[in-house]
């Protein structure tokens, strides 16, 4: 027994345990000790995976293409690093903005069992199984952004779930043809049935099924609608939860599917990703810098930093995939953090509209520091983990010859960089509109609110301080996605197709 | 036999989309569980469909060309049950959007956009 399945089977232990408790401190205490457990756990895994290579568990003893496989390898490693770290400092935040005596068990209890989806979706080594994740993940979204069923949280969770369901049913289908084609699901036991396939059309139609199913998830160009729809309706803390974890599992899936066995009709499906890539980049970054609430600037910001992952996998070089795995890092990191710190705003403020708010510079520095380490970031401002991120991608751009798209990626920098600028201005700068009572009770910020932010904002210094390491360490697992064959062999341990 | 399936999952798949369509939650709910039905006889048919032939026989069968493969059906059911599950939040969310709010009408929805 090794410890490959701990990251699911301690959050399904900790959801069995908080429907008991019903106590709300206690579910608190869960909360964040739990959380505490899996960065534990996340790390071990990490080292041991940096250290001795691919982790696998054949579930039941059965062998592998005929059961259900997990595996932990690099990348996997790393995602499951970086969502402990924000669940960790999720479940900190929650403490003190899910104020409802009533919501915090129930919020705890999705917590982990969304947790238990996500960690499920980066290890598992099976389609189906990956399918089955997908929808763990999606049913707790699904309760906790209609929790608090006000009129605007059911609006937002209306669409929420249908788009979302209707993503899914994508991936079912695609599975199903895929089952049709190869007669397997394993997905190394794929990439060595599809390594030396002729035919390579014949794999596009289940392939763009994934892609519209992944893409759906991602949030890239045409299939955003739901996001913008229902990020700025929940509790601030569901919405940072959503902001940092959800879109990432849609790109992960993507590139893993993308790399590892998606690989047959290169020409068509890199120009085809690039071109989204282009599009997402640029739409969200304009609709973002047309908004004057913070949750809506963020949200479609989100969609423009897609972007970004989706031109590593379609410029598909080392270095471009390395830039990727390093920005996927980074904008989780940071994005979940700016909206932790624009929740701050607006319980100091009392609201999230930037015409409404102002003077925060002077009333509280060290607020303005905590929103501009993660605004910096997601601007690419050096030294901070954005900029290095955005190097490598454009570097890579540019050594494969891809100018357009490094265009592109430049010129969105731009607008985010504008988005930021804007809500600085706003609410940190400007003074305080003169028709705001100015003798409305100072809410005092206490450490508890502040902690996950300040936690957050080190990582990404960090990230941008330690580099190097940070980027060697991506390089590496963008070097075991782009030559499969080790993947492959400990998982299929040596069986023929 | 699996020409009469392969027309009626594209029949599905059509009053899915229709219903989808429609400005009314509820036939836009019944227009995914059309296409969620669509999908699971989909995968279904993805191995082919074997008459009369079990899918498990035991360690001490020879043969096994007769077999019926067990695992589009194994997903199939999986499928199903995570489909019904969904079915009854969206049908509870449904109903308490409309006791919230009393109506029925995607278009009013569309204030969230502002």
């Amino acid at each position: 027994m090794n410890a490959v399945a701990l990251p699911i089977l301690i959050p399904l232990a900790l959801m069995v345990l908080l429907i008991v408790i019903r106590s709300a401190l206690l579910s608190r205490w869960t909360g964040v000790l739990g959380s505490m457990l899996m960065l534990v756990i996340a790390i071990y895994l990490f080292s041991h995976v940096n250290e001795y290579g691919i982790l696998i568990l054949q579930v039941g003893e059965w062998a592998a293409p005929f059961g259900i496989t997990l595996v932990i390898d690099r990348l996997s490693s790393l995602m499951l690093l970086v969502t402990a770290l924000l669940l960790l400092s999720i479940s900190i935040y929650a403490i003190r903005f899910i104020g409802d005596k009533k919501e915090a068990p129930v919020f705890y209890i999705f917590f982990f069992s969304l947790a238990m989806g996500i960690n499920g979706a980066f290890i598992t080594g099976d389609v189906f199984n990956l399918y089955v994740w997908f929808e763990v993940m999606l049913l707790s979204s699904f309760v906790l952004i209609s929790m608090g069923s006000t009129r605007e949280q059911l609006k937002g969770g209306i669409k929420y779930v249908g788009l979302n369901l209707i993503g899914s049913l994508f991936f079912l289908a695609g599975i199903g043809l895929l089952y049709g084609k190869t007669g397997t699901l394993n997905m190394a036991h794929l990439a060595k049935i599809l390594q030396y396939d002729e035919q390579s059309i014949l794999m596009n139609s289940s392939a763009m099924l994934f892609f519209i199913a992944f893409g759906i998830k991602a949030a890239i160009f045409p299939l955003y609608f739901w996001l913008p729809a229902s990020y700025h309706t929940p509790n601030i803390t569901i919405t940072s939860l959503f902001a940092g974890l959800l879109t990432k599992v849609g790109v992960y899936a993507l590139i893993r599917f993308f790399t590892l066995f998606f690989v047959q009709d290169q020409v068509f499906w890199h120009n085809l990703l690039l071109v989204v890539a282009g599009l997402t980049m640029v739409i969200g970054g304009i609709a973002a810098s047309t908004y004057y609430e913070t949750r809506r600037i963020l949200s479609y910001h989100i969609i423009s930093q897609i972007g970004y992952m989706v031109m590593g996998l379609g410029i598909y070089t080392p270095l471009a995939l390395a830039g990727a795995i390093y920005f996927i890092m980074h904008n989780m990191v940071a994005k979940t953090n700016a909206f932790l710190v624009s929740g701050l705003i607006n319980r100091f403020m009392g609201s999230y509209r930037l015409k409404e708010v102002g003077g925060l510079y002077r009333q509280s520095p060290l607020l303005a520091l905590l929103f501009i380490i993660p605004a910096f970031a997601l601007a690419g401002v050096p030294p901070l983990s954005g900029f290095f991120a955005k190097f490598i991608l454009i570097k890579a751009g540019i050594e494969a010859s891809r100018f357009g798209i490094t265009a592109v990626a430049l010129i969105t920098g731009l607008l985010t960089l504008y988005s930021m600028i804007k809500i600085w201005n706003e609410a940190f700068l400007k003074k305080l509109p003169e028709n705001q009572e100015k003798d409305s009770p100072v809410v005092r910020i206490r450490f508890l609110d502040v902690l996950p932010s300040l936690i957050l904002g080190l990582v990404t210094i960090l990230m941008g301080v330690f580099a190097a390491p940070v980027f060697r360490y991506t390089m590496e697992a963008a070097n075991g996605l782009l030559d499969p064959f080790i993947y492959i062999e400990s998982v299929l341990n040596g069986i023929q197709p | 036999m699996e020409i009469i399936l392969a027309i009626l999952v594209g029949v599905q798949y059509t009053a899915g989309v229709y219903m989808l369509l429609r400005r009314s939650i509820l036939k836009f709910i019944i227009g995914i569980i059309f296409m969620s039905n669509a999908t699971n006889l989909l995968v279904f048919l993805s191995a082919g469909i074997t008459s009369g032939s079990p899918a498990f026989l035991g360690e001490s069968a020879e043969r096994t060309d007769e077999l019926a493969d067990p695992l589009p059906q194994a997903l199939v059911l999986t499928a199903v049950v995570i489909g019904l599950g969904i079915l009854v939040f969206i049908l509870a969310l449904k109903f308490k959007f409309f006791s919230v709010t009393g109506t029925d009408d995607l278009d009013q929805l569309k204030s969230t956009e502002e």
